[in-house]
């Protein structure tokens, strides 16, 4: 089971990561150390393979600095919701093969509350078997974070998932 | 190419797409310019090389490459990522390098001509933004997006809906382009403009250097590019206003109404007239950044400074946006009025903006920056705060050690 962590909106890159915690200021061993460490410090330590973050709008928004979706995804976060994000996170995330799924789940969802997620045919399943279905990414999308993110779909097909092959 | 009326975001992901294209649609466009800057171009080179398995980029003459994050370097972690950033720009032969004080990134594009009206860059920073001022389609991407550009020259883009900000009148006196900003950032909110472009109309009077601050600005509002019209010297003949071309919603703000404007902690849509928030003392004023760290920014701030001194207790950097404009500052006696005043000067570069180095905040500590991100922790410790405002209120506030709105100066 999946463990939903809540969060409000605005989630800014530097509640994410700050800049301080950058690899590059401190190793790239220590990111996983690093996520949320001010504005959550319980999460990097307690925050499971799977979990899933819920967020209200605009989550990401800030700095372009792509360690902060790395690092969540580096803890195992497999899916993040939230009514909107910034645009260059959700590059960020698709190269990464990081899902992200645009609804608004925050006045539904509890922090801490047990989930399952479908990702294939995108769900959440409550413990009393409600379901809460998630929208359907775009075919492309959904290709490319079965195969690991962007960069890891262009080093296999050599091109990119929209285009034809040459 | 785009024989029906189009937004200028249309028209120059038309043009690069060879086709008319229209928002929502996905394409795939080469890319004419991309920037990479000290802090991230280590995790470029190592996406392409272990993520992607690529060994050279496509295009060394479209890359630039400038020193200007953590420049000089602040630690041997610093100074080891960039050596690695140089030895890859030499192995490369990217003969747009720009090293040590040369100034910001953005600055530099614009500065340098790298960027021209029509084209599209990126850049591994969020305010490339910034190159809408002379009409480019100039957006921020992360480390493997940059890579995958690096690797392949081209990119993809959803095509963006289009805001018009339709501006009336001129600035009153004191008044400048980061009051329209933060007035702009107060009205639609940090996420008004999510994966769209936002077109500046009525502004052909406007300097260059306002026109960087506005079109920079747009991030804050989450836009993908901010694009003011170029004149039509300056254009390729395929761009410009076309009447009638299709605005999601055109929003009108009349300048003669704007009063100086201040975004309190810890977000840049929090916005107030300095009028309502006088009296916070504050321990750093930082004049700088590529919003407003230019030449008519210094001298804004020098005009209200001249001849007085910046209240005890307050420390006051100023930090040009490139070394073009610290020269200029330096020859038409800009320099020297705010040196006399009591302020200090930086290298040329985005100086304590990410609160890595040359004036990061400690706890409980207050700073007035010209920058554009007030994000806790944004500037150093979590527990200080940053105010968001023009080069007059920095220079007004540095004057009296407390926030005050220029127009009482
Ligand atoms: S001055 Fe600040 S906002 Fe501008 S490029 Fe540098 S770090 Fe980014």
């Amino acid at each position: 089971m999946a463990r939903i962590w809540l969060f409000g909106a605005n989630i800014d890159t530097d509640q994410i990561l700050p800049g301080r915690y950058a690899p590059y200021m401190t190793s790239e061993s220590a990111l996983r150390q690093y996520p949320f460490i001010e504005a959550r410090p319980e999460f990097a330590s307690t925050v499971a393979p799977g979990d899933i973050i819920v967020a209200g709008a605009n989550f990401g928004c800030g700095s372009s600095r792509e360690y902060a979706p790395r690092a969540l995804k580096l803890v195992g976060i497999a899916a993040i919701i939230a009514p909107s994000f910034a645009r260059i996170f959700y590059r960020n995330a698709l190269n990464l093969g990081l899902p992200l799924f645009e609804a608004d789940l925050t006045s539904v969802l509890q922090d801490g509350q047990k989930v399952t997620l479908d990702i294939s045919e995108p769900s959440l399943t409550l413990l009393d078997g409600k379901k809460i279905p998630l929208p359907s990414p775009p075919e492309w999308v959904r290709r490319t974070w079965e195969e690991g993110g962007l960069l890891a779909y262009y080093r296999r097909h050599r091109r990119l998932p929209l285009e034809e092959r040459p | 190419m785009a024989t029906e009326a189009a937004t200028l975001a249309e028209q120059i992901i038309s043009h690069a797409a060879g086709k008319r294209v229209y928002p929502g649609d996905l394409v795939i466009v080469p890319v004419d310019r991309c920037m990479t800057h000290d802090s991230l171009t280590p995790e470029v080179i190592d996406a392409l090389h272990q993520d992607l398995g690529v060994e050279h980029i496509f295009d060394p003459s479209r890359v630039v490459v400038v020193m200007d994050h953590v420049a000089p370097a602040s630690s041997v972690a610093t100074a080891n990522a960039q050596v690695k950033v140089r030895q890859w720009v030499a192995q490369e032969g990217i003969e747009h390098f720009y090293q040590v004080g040369k100034g910001i990134c953005h600055q530099v594009m614009i500065e340098e001509g790298l960027v021209q009206p029509g084209q599209i860059a990126l850049g591994t920073d969020s305010h490339a933004t910034a190159y809408g001022a002379v009409c480019a389609f100039g957006t921020g991407v992360g480390t493997r997006d940059m890579a995958l550009t690096l690797a392949t020259g081209r990119t993809w883009f959803r095509v963006p809906e289009t805001i018009c900000i339709q501006v009336k009148g001129r600035f009153p006196e004191l008044v400048s382009a980061k009051d329209l900003s933060l007035h702009l950032c107060g009205l639609l909110g940090m996420d008004g403009a999510t994966y769209k472009a936002i077109e500046f109309h009525g502004l052909d009077w406007l300097p260059l250097d306002e026109r960087i601050t506005l079109c920079s600005m747009t991030t804050e509002l989450g836009a993908k590019a901010g694009l003011i019209p170029p004149s039509e010297k300056e254009a390729p003949p395929w761009l410009g206003v076309h009447p009638g071309a299709s605005y999601e919603r055109t929003i009108t703000v009349d300048l003669t109404n704007l009063v100086p404007l201040i975004a309190v902690p810890h977000q840049v849509d929090q916005v107030q007239p300095v009028a309502e928030v006088e009296g916070v003392p504050v321990d750093q004023v930082f004049l700088g950044t590529c919003t407003n760290g230019r030449l008519s920014d210094l001298r804004a701030a020098a005009r209200l400074l001249k001849g007085k001194h910046i209240a005890k207790g307050v420390r006051m950097l100023v930090i040009p946006a490139s070394h073009r404009v610290l020269k200029q500052a330096a020859a038409d006696g800009t320099l020297s009025i705010l040196l006399e005043a009591g302020a200090t000067i930086g290298t040329p570069g985005c100086g304590p903006c990410i609160g890595r180095h040359m004036g990061v905040l400690g706890a409980g500590e207050v700073c007035l920056s010209t920058g554009n991100r007030n994000f806790r922790g944004r500037m150093g410790s979590p527990e200080a705060r940053i105010y968001l405002g023009s080069p007059e209120t920095a220079a007004a506030t540095a004057l009296t050690g407390h926030i005050t709105d220029p127009r009482k100066i």
